[in-house]
């Protein structure tokens, strides 16, 4: 069978091998490792099969923690079993693997390596999760690009067949895992020439069965124990040998050979690297180009990391070698040195080799630039007669001074190699043709061909770049294109030009092609002058095409992908121009023919109306531009964001020196507002005259953008021309002034304040009080009626009847603008709680969504008011956020304990009225809370001046007697089931901790796997064929307890219902958990929208709304009270509106039908079961009859 | 014995009262209920050329929707599966029927232009159905374009669905013409083999509460029947065309006047919409009852009877048909 050329990410390689040699796949999402997962799952659906002809079967847990255990409990019984995981999930498996190993059985794993989380979480890629597992037993068997990914998945699971040791195949995570590169695939006669069943027949030989029943895993004592771990040594030392062993047999088949430790470079090499995984590429892509040029170094990449083959790798090493610098991609502190590092010098040590110098250095942790400057920094410091031992390159060290200095500019890359660099906003479809473009480059011309792709940390707005490499020779770059090497720089958003250097990355002579409004003609005039002297300075190409025009006319909407990739391919003639538009006319035709032939012939159009539009720019021999590009963030920031998240913000962040950074992962609140994003082609606009002053609008934005004040009406003196008023119609506050304002800056553009606005124009109900219209011509009157508006005094919220909307919507935000999806489900609920208790609250962030555009770097939406007060924030873990925030609040009652228990003994000098007074604070409103922390003001006035011993462990405790509110905050994938456990215990301790479960029925941040939330008959990664069984009632069994509130709310059908149940849930002081409908763009849903989806599933009686109030028991009365109509609407009404639901009417009709009917009965059986519920009695219990 | 058979497109039809486009068509069950019920041929739902560029456009959106948003975010979905779009499941539907039944099953296109969703009527043809029916309706809201323009279009597209199929074809009409008869037989001159009048569109209607335009569908009365019956009457023997009577077949009654004005068959939906499938035996017996007591042998018989051309007084359907009326209804009392 022949073998294909195919142009595929790590991933794909990965789980293409995994999936065809096993027949079980336990699996959970975790970046960036979830695309193997999904990849199966997905086979699995389309019932494609493995090398024995079976379909495997794929099965998703609840935790890492769960799927390793499955894994066990298959592999137990014989099955081969699989899995794919990164990071936080790998350590969750420890346990698990210690026994997989310890038992001797054949399994591999297979991990897209990612930082694990210390100061602050990563998503991307070192090997600090790998290294935590390597004392678990596991053979270790790292791959440095995509095509070793194929091939050692397949080395792996052949050896460990052999060796009985389980093997962790392992790869950069994001580098190697989401890099796509052209690669030779395996077929499956190569799978089963490697794969011996004799082999599979004898793992399955030795499986637990009655039919000749065993005893595995027993418990062992002091006097055999020690024993019988000894007894697995002889299947360790016969390892490396079975691996080789493999690799030759590999090699024999595929070419391409590998060893244990693989040297490449001069053989009578002086200076040595020592590395593993993707590394390794770049290292030895920089030693070839050394050796070139008559320097005596080498590389050493090792495969087979555990068991450690000394022999081998003293075997590899050139005889000549001098100096040894060892490079680890993961930090221990307080080793004595990294572990490849100590495996190196254990070993020379050990083999009489003292005379080398070995050295060792940290590098690329978290995905940070590893390139050939570097790797030449390394060898040029052997070179001194005393270099720096565990230094570090790629950053600036300059605290401790380890790290080497290195010439950004060296380069090593072919010049026939061509470099492409496209700047795409998220969602326009960049990122996804450029993979088109590369698969057509790799497919279809002899050209090697890489493609990777970079995104910012927001969810709207995003910027992406697409870094793509192509040439007749192998590409060894596993590295982002650097400045002044592009040969093809575009542009596909405008807007950026006036916030990102991008001509930085051209070469000379390269091409410029921007994507403008402006014609070409025009375009030149709305260039910031940095970019002019960039294009006029490097001789740039420069073309421009109006891509939104063509694609609005072509029905392509804001997608410009199409029509930017047939501009790459018109201009860099790296096909003839008809056989480029005729092979993206086949991707088109393979991309999108599943979806109709509409579809493809809106695409077939943009691609003819292409080249009619595109122009070539005649550039003016000097700069004309009368504008420069915009700072990240204003001048007036403070000192912190300006100089440390403004570079950040700019994509300037590497150049930040050590010394900058906060030694413990604390950063500044309050800093969103400097980011002024404006991504908004349109923002809301009021209307006064129809305006009611319901507040609905602010209540519902998701970004904090539209907010609403009363105020004196003498302030709008100097108020700006344009700033527009009315007279207020509160009834609390009469006589004053009222406004609504956006912050035209900062809004999103999603318009569910206008889907909100229930005032219409009589004659014109088209026109609302709250109307769209485009953001550039409003900037320049609203930015400074914004930033009045700011100025206006915020009411006094001791002053406010809370039990409204309006009123409630007075309360200054403390979570804004921050970097959600635009329209996002989530947020308003946040917001939300941040206005009534964010000036008190302390937040506990469930690993999410809500923490990544709640704590993502560069900025952060939580803030703080004029006294400083606001939200404190953590993230813990994913696995364990109810019992951190539960810590949080023992915190808070010892410390109160203390303080009170001591606070009597000051009583002479405090007075017994402030005693009294602070010890029976009522502190049920914000009246009371206010007078409290008076109250602790004047203790600790006081006590700062007391002689007493104990005043100053009393004032450390001070702040204990003002209330705190704790916020246990996450999404449905935390709070279903890797957080079940541990938030069932803090339901379960009585504790007052408010939980917050911002349900979107699926695991949202991670790409859209389905969570015991998912609801029946939706389609999600994971649940490729919809989701068979119904939505896990959360509520109901918080409900069990009998003293927990639980609320369930959905704002789109009543604002009122969820400001009632947050108020409520945060007065009872015991243990709340609110359930809030999140419509997320998981959904596929137009988010505007969302809101009226809200409605729709609780009308249809999926999302029954209730409160259940314990205190509601002691008064006799049902503690439950449902708090939406029966009934009235079809489900199918509200789950055909969804994508999620209506494309498994598309996949699987049948299949679609039966789980609508029976998501019809389990509404039904819901309202019938709550409604019952809500009915009984519980006035008298049997004990008072 | 009465004889109640009819010709319809050169299919040969046990009655004459036939199912129109209706969801009666989605459920190949349901389809078995009519054939069992006695009903001659059932019109499948109509397929719209809106729908099918719609919902491939929609999936398109919504699959892309939300795509590469983050590091994290390639797509929400599942990418390797096939999507079944309801253009498809429609020929998928039609083949069941086909299958499940004996009956002739007419399949139902509904546009205006010529474009890729038309190569569903080869569909349809391969698909087995025994003739199609192609729905026309534009509402035209731009007052540049003509009545001329829009007939051009609805001429080239039934002549370009006709050359694309061999099966019959007819062409179902809106009343909204200003000159019937001369569509009529431009239609037929095009290529269609029969006409039914006429259609029945979803009206929108207005939401007082919400201030907002409200679609939804009124089922028909038999007065509805009076409009079709008379252009029926008009163009029976006219036409080189079969002629099918759809709006307002509620009764017996109502067959045999679709039938004595000239309509090979009589179309029903609303009845069996709002009363059930039950209703057919009960009009097929009504119709056999009022033959036999008006001594009628066969519908043959009776077709045509009362149309224009057969009428002692023609100009009852024309205007001063109208006139009378009026005039009688001054001089009541």
């Amino acid at each position: 069978m022949e073998r294909q050329k195919v142009t595929i990410d790590g991933n794909e390689a990965t789980a293409s091998i995994a999936y065809r040699t096993n027949e079980i796949c336990a699996i959970y999402p975790i970046t960036p490792s979830s695309n193997m997962g999904e990849f199966a799952d997905d086979w699995s659906a389309i019932k494609r099969k493995n090398i024995w002809g079976t379909v495997p079967l794929v099965i998703e847990m609840q935790s890492e923690g769960g799927a390793s255990g499955a894994v066990h409990g298959a592999l137990q019984t014989g099955a081969l079993t699989t899995t794919f995981t990164a990071s936080q999930g790998l350590l969750l498996m420890i346990p698990n693997m210690f026994k997989i190993a310890g038992e001797l059985t054949s399994t591999v794993f297979h991990v897209s390596a990612r930082t694990v989380a210390t100061h602050a979480l990563s998503i991307f890629g070192d090997h600090s999760d790998v290294m935590a597992v390597r004392q678990t037993g596991w053979a270790m068997l790292p791959s440095g690009s995509v095509q070793e990914a194929h091939d050692m998945a397949l080395i792996a699971q052949a050896a460990t067949l052999e060796a009985r040791v389980p093997f962790l195949h392992f790869f950069d995570g994001f580098r190697t895992s989401h890099e796509v590169d052209k690669i030779e695939q395996l077929n499956d006669d190569d799978l089963r020439a490697m794969i011996d069943d004799e082999l599979v027949r004898a793992h399955r030989a030795r499986a637990l069965s009655p039919n000749h029943p065993v005893l595995r895993g027993s418990a062992q004592n002091p006097d055999v124990f020690f024993q019988a771990r000894e007894t697995i040594n002889p299947f360790y030392i016969k390892v490396p040998g079975i691996v080789q062993k493999a690799m030759d047999k590999f090699a024999k088949l595929t070419g391409r050979a590998y060893h244990l430790f693989d040297y490449a470079g001069a053989p009578d090499a002086e200076r040595v690297v020592i590395i593993m995984a993707s590394g390794g590429e770049t290292a030895e892509a920089t030693v070839h180009y050394l050796v070139e040029r008559g320097e005596k170094v080498g590389v050493i990449r090792v495969r087979l990391y555990r068991p450690f083959d000394t022999t081998a790798f003293l075997k590899s090493l050139p005889k000549t070698v001098k100096s040894i610098a060892v490079l680890d991609r993961t930090k221990e502190p307080g080793a004595s040195g990294e572990p490849l590092y100590l495996d190196v010098t254990s070993t020379l040590f050990e083999n009489g080799c003292q005379g080398i110098k070995v050295i060792g250095g940290r590098y690329g942790l978290s995905s940070k630039e590893f390139t050939p400057a570097m790797v030449k920094a390394v060898f040029d410091e052997l070179k001194k007669a005393d270099p720096k031992n565990h230094f570090v390159v790629g950053i600036n060290e300059d605290v401790t001074h380890s790290s080497l200095d290195y010439d950004p500019n060296f380069s090593v890359e072919h010049p026939e190699t061509v470099r492409c660099l496209f700047f795409g906003l998220g969602s326009d479809g960049t990122v996804g043709a450029n993979k088109n473009s590369i698969k057509i480059i790799g497919e279809e011309t002899n050209n090697n061909a890489q493609g990777y792709f970079y995104y910012d940390s927001k969810k709207a707005g995003t910027l992406t770049v697409s870094h793509l490499r192509f040439g007749p020779k192998p590409i060894q770059a596993p590295y982002l294109i650097t400045p002044n090497t592009a040969n093809f720089v575009a542009c596909h958003q405008f807007s950026f030009l006036e916030r990102f250097d991008f001509t930085k990355y051209a070469q000379p002579g390269a091409v410029f092609l921007v994507n403008s409004l402006h014609g070409p003609e025009e375009i030149w005039d709305k260039l910031p002058q940095e970019v002019q002297k960039d294009i006029i300075e490097k001789k740039l190409r420069f073309y421009t095409i109006n891509a939104y025009d063509v694609a609005e006319k072509t029905g392509m909407g804001s997608r410009v992908n199409t029509i930017m990739q047939t501009c790459f391919f018109a201009i860099s003639g790296i096909l003839p121009r008809d056989e480029a538009i005729e092979q993206i006319k086949k991707a088109i035709q393979k991309t999108y023919g599943k979806r109709g032939e509409a579809v493809v012939l809106k695409n077939y159009a943009a691609v003819d109306q292409t080249l009619v539009n595109l122009h070539q720019v005649k550039v003016p021999g000097k700069v004309t531009s009368t504008f420069t590009r915009r700072a990240p963030v204003p001048a007036d920031a403070p000192a912190f964001v300006r100089d440390v998240l403004g570079p950040m913000i700019a994509f300037e962040g590497d150049t930040i020196p050590v010394s900058a950074m906060p030694v413990d992962g604390t950063f500044p609140t309050g800093t969103t507002k400097w980011e002024k994003r404006n991504i908004a082609l349109e923002i809301p606009v009021w209307e006064p005259d129809l305006c009611i002053q319901c507040g609905k609008c602010v209540f519902v934005c998701p970004h904090a953008v539209i907010r609403h004040k009363v105020y004196d009406k003498k302030f709008l003196e100097k108020a700006p021309k344009t700033f527009k008023s009315m007279d207020s119609k509160f009834k609390e506050f009469p006589g004053m002034a009222y406004t609504v304002q956006v912050a035209p800056e900062d809004c999103t553009g999603c318009t569910l304040c206008v889907e909100a606005c229930p005032a219409k124009d009589k004659t014109n109900p088209a026109r609302k009080s709250i109307n769209m219209a485009p953001q550039p011509p409003l900037r320049e009157t609203e930015v400074p009626n914004w930033e009045f508006f700011l100025s206006l005094p915020e009411t006094d919220r001791t002053a406010i009847n809370l039990g409204t909307i309006k009123n409630s919507q007075l309360l200054e935000p403390l979570f804004e603008f921050s970097g959600a999806c635009a329209g996002c489900g989530e947020t308003p609920y946040i917001k939300l709680m941040s206005q009534l208790f964010g000036d008190r609250a302390i937040i506990a962030n469930a690993t999410g969504c809500t923490s990544i555009y709640g704590g993502n770097l560069p900025t952060t939406p939580y803030t703080f008011n004029k006294d400083g007060r606001g939200p404190a924030w953590s993230n813990s873990l994913f696995e364990d956020n109810a019992e951190f925030g539960l810590g949080f609040r023992l915190t808070l009652d010892k410390q109160l304990e203390y303080a009170s228990d001591i606070l009597p003994t000051f009583v002479n000098e405090l007075g017994q009225n402030l005693v009294d007074s602070l010890l029976k604070a009522d502190q049920t409103t914000d009246l009371g809370i206010k007078q409290q922390r008076e109250r602790v003001e004047a203790l600790k006035q006081k006590l700062a001046h007391s002689k007493n011993p104990q005043a100053k462990n009393l004032a450390a405790v001070a702040d204990s007697f003002a209330k705190k509110s704790v916020w246990i905050i996450g999404g449905d994938g935390w709070a279903y089931d890797i957080g079940y456990g541990g938030l069932d215990h803090v339901l379960s301790t009585g504790r007052n901790v408010n939980l917050l479960v911002l349900d979107t029925e699926v695991y949202s941040n991670t790409g859209g796997q389905a969570s015991k939330a998912t609801p029946r008959g939706a389609v999600a990664r994971f649940a490729a064929s919809g989701k068979g069984l119904s939505k896990k009632d959360l509520g109901l069994m918080a409900i069990a307890y009998g003293y927990v509130y639980v609320a369930r709310v959905a704002m789109g059908y009543s604002d009122q219902h969820t400001l009632k149940a947050f108020i409520e849930a945060e007065a009872y002081n015991g243990p709340s958990i609110i359930i809030a409908y999140s419509h997320c763009i998981a959904h596929g849903i137009d988010m505007a929208k969302g809101l009226e989806q809200q409605k729709l599933a609780v009308q249809s009686g999926l999302w029954p709304l209730y409160r259940y109030d314990p205190r509601l028991a002691a008064e006799g009365k049902n503690p439950l009270q449902i708090d939406c109509k029966e009934p009235t609407v079809p489900v199918e009404q509200y789950m055909y509106n969804e994508t999620r639901f209506r494309m498994l009417t598309q996949s699987d009709e049948a299949r679609a039908e039966t789980l609508l009917k029976l998501s019809s009965q389990d509404a039904k059986a819901r309202w019938n079961f709550y409604s019952q519920l809500a009915a009984m009695h519980f006035g008298e219990t049997s004990e008072q009859k | 014995m009465v004889d109640l058979s009819t010709t319809y497109l050169g299919l040969k039809l046990k009655n004459p009262l036939v199912a129109s486009a209706s969801p009666l068509s989605e459920k190949v069950e349901t389809v078995k209920k009519l054939e069992e019920a006695g009903i001659a041929a059932i019109v499948m739902y109509s397929l719209f050329e809106e729908q099918v560029i719609h919902e491939s456009l929609e999936l398109d959106h919504f699959l892309f929707y939300g795509s590469e948003s983050s590091a994290e975010i390639d797509s929400f979905y599942p990418q390797s599966g096939t999507y079944t779009l309801k253009a498809d499941a429609y020929i998928e539907t039609l083949k069941k029927i086909k299958q499940a039944v004996n009956i002739p099953v007419i399949g139902s296109l509904n546009g205006v232009s010529t474009g890729g969703w038309i190569k569903y009527a080869k569909k349809i043809e391969d698909a087995g159905a025994d003739a199609l029916e192609l729905n026309l309706y534009f509402l035209p809201t731009d007052p540049a374009l003509t009545a001329t323009q829009i007939e051009e279009n609805y001429i080239t597209l039934v002549h370009d669905v006709r050359n694309s199929i061999k099966i019959p074809l007819a062409v179902k009409l809106s009343p909204f013409f200003t000159a019937i008869p001369n569509i009529a037989k431009r239609l037929v001159e095009a290529g269609a083999n029969g006409l039914v009048l006429f259609n029945r569109f979803y009206q929108p209607d207005l939401d007082l509460e919400t201030l907002e335009v409200a679609p939804n569908l009124v089922l028909s009365t038999s007065n509805e029947l009076r409009l079709p019956l008379r252009w029926i009457a008009i163009l029976y023997g006219h036409i080189n065309a079969d002629l099918a009577l759809t709006s307002g077949i509620h009764t017996a009654e109502d067959v045999i006047k679709a039938s004595m004005a000239g309509a090979s068959v009589a179309m029903t939906t609303s009845e069996l919409l709002a009363k059930g499938i039950g209703r057919v035996p009960v009009i097929l017996s009504d119709l056999e009852k009022w033959m036999t007591g008006h001594d009628y042998e066969s519908i043959k018989q009776m077709k045509g009877s009362l149309s224009q051309k057969s009428v002692k007084e023609p100009a009852a359907y024309e205007r001063a048909n109208y006139m009378k009326v009026l005039n009688s209804f001054k001089s009541l009392p």
